[in-house]
């Protein structure tokens, strides 16, 4: 089935299997998300892409587009419901940016700076969470774990091999790593499955790539994630369908798309350092 | 001549690296003494802020005394920033929050490498430590916050703009950095 539908008053078509987010971004109209990827299956656990479909709230990366919806995003009243949603996400984990490898990168951090979000707003938990660097390639810093998902879901459909789970509830959620030991050095992972790139966060970071990038040239210091998350979406679009809303020149350099761990919108995975021989 | 805005600044659980990057401003420091006159700062030496326009709060909360310094700010200061990562969610200062208070005195002042004279501080005059070290906003009501490590130069020219203007400080998308 295709269509159209109507996000925020543009005039938005889907084809068939469509979620609204991924209509969205087709067409260029971003929608915050998170826990979301195109490629992967839908997820809907981080809330941050809610809007009104219709009057009802839902999240846009489980909703199937169709035809002659009526989707509200972009009201200062979900725009204050994200912005609580992302400074929760803070609070609750550990996210000291000035130390992160990942800032610039992070996806959480540039949809904080895409709601101009200056403050955490709610008192913060100081959560005691564990590092693992046992692996010689990958670590994990558990602190900023937002529990998307992705890297279980990417483990799984993507790399066919179950590395990762989300044990407990609420507060005690944790990641953990399917392996004897719980560390990740006795998994299975290499640094070439999905799974070690995935990550939108510092969470799960490749171990020698934090500099390649300098700070100051990365993704998020350049680009507005919404620039990042549909210009790519757009221009293949506009090749398909004469959509040409876009300046492909302002679309990080290809460096950039590899360099930074944000694999975000790639086809295929950007190719792992080398670090088998050093650099 | 109407009378100057009335700014006073400190530095509590920080490295003092956002008021270098205030200083950063460079020449439009004259500009700015044009209009502003500074009360407590580590510009002035004066050790209680009176009745001001604007606080700017750069550091977190880690000892009794910062506890002291926040709220007499609060309580002199029409409007209250809180400038920095630090001041914001803790920053650097707040990563012992992840160890026993009691662990962090022990190997600063007498486990520790190179520990001459080992002995824990014990002194009336010295400020108690916290068990953790908190972000400003959980003490004391914030107005306005400032984020950055440090908040750039243009950050701050923006903001004290704003506020001296008597507008509300908004940041564009260029300058919302919390690295
Ligand atoms: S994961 Fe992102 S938001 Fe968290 S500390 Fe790192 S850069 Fe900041
Ligand atoms: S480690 Fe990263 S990818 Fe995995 S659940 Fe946590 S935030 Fe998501
Ligand atoms: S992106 Fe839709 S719920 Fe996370």
């Amino acid at each position: 089935m295709s269509g159209t539908l109507c996000i925020d008053g543009i005039t938005v078509p889907f084809s068939d299997g469509q979620t609204i987010i991924e209509a969205a971004r087709s067409a260029g109209v971003y929608i915050p998300y998170l826990c979301h990827r195109p490629g992967y299956a839908p997820y809907g656990s981080c809330k941050l892409c809610t809007v009104k479909v219709n009057g009802r709230t839902n999240t846009a990366c489980t909703l199937p587009a169709a035809d002659g919806q009526t989707v509200i995003s972009n009201s200062p009243d979900l725009q204050y419901d994200r912005q609580r949603i992302t400074q929760m996400l803070f609070v609750e984990g550990n996210h000291f940016c000035p130390s992160c490898e990942k800032s610039g990168n992070c996806q959480l951090q540039a949809v904080a700076y895409h709601q101009n979000m200056l403050d955490n707003h709610y008192p913060h938990f100081y959560a005691q969470r564990e590092l693992d660097a046992s692996h010689p390639d990958i670590l994990i810093d558990h602190d900023r774990c937002i529990f998307c998902n992705l890297c279980v879901r990417a483990s799984k459909e993507k790399d066919g091999k179950e590395v990762f789970g989300i044990a407990g509830r609420g507060i005690n959620k944790r990641l953990i790593v399917n392996s004897p030991s719980g560390k990740l050095k006795d998994s299975d992972i290499s640094v070439n499955d999905e799974a070690a790139h995935v990550c939108p966060t510092g969470a799960i970071l490749v171990k020698r790539s934090a500099y390649l990038a300098p700070i100051g040239e990365r993704i998020y210091d350049q680009h507005p994630i919404s620039e990042v998350a549909c210009e790519k979406a757009a221009i293949k679009a506009g090749e398909a369908r004469g959509y040409g809303s876009c300046d492909p020149t302002r679309l990080p350099s290809p460096s950039q798309q590899n360099g930074g761990p944000d694999s975000h919108y790639a086809a295929t995975m950007p190719p792992a350092p080398d670090i088998k021989h050093g650099r | 001549m109407a009378a100057k805005i009335k700014i006073a600044t400190t530095s509590l659980a920080g490295c003092f690296g956002c008021h270098m990057s205030f200083l950063d401003i460079d020449e439009r420091l004259l500009k700015l003494a044009d209009v502003v006159e500074f009360d407590r700062s580590p510009l002035t030496d004066i050790e209680h802020c009176g009745p001001c326009d604007i606080g700017l709060i750069e550091g977190g909360v880690c000892n009794s005394e910062n506890v002291h310094v926040l709220r007499e700010f609060r309580a002199n200061c029409k409007i209250l920033v809180a400038v920095g990562a630090c001041a914001i969610n803790g920053g650097l200062p707040a990563l012992r929050n992840f160890f026993k208070l009691e662990d962090c005195l022990l190997e600063a002042y007498q486990d520790g490498i190179g520990v001459d004279n080992p002995q824990i501080p014990n002194d009336p005059e010295l400020p108690l430590l916290l068990d953790k070290v908190r972000p400003v906003h959980e003490i004391v009501k914030i107005d306005y916050f400032m984020p950055g490590c440090p908040p750039s130069a243009d950050v701050f020219w923006s903001y004290l703009s704003a506020l001296i203007e008597g507008r509300d400080p908004t940041l564009p998308y260029e300058l919302v950095h919390y690295d």
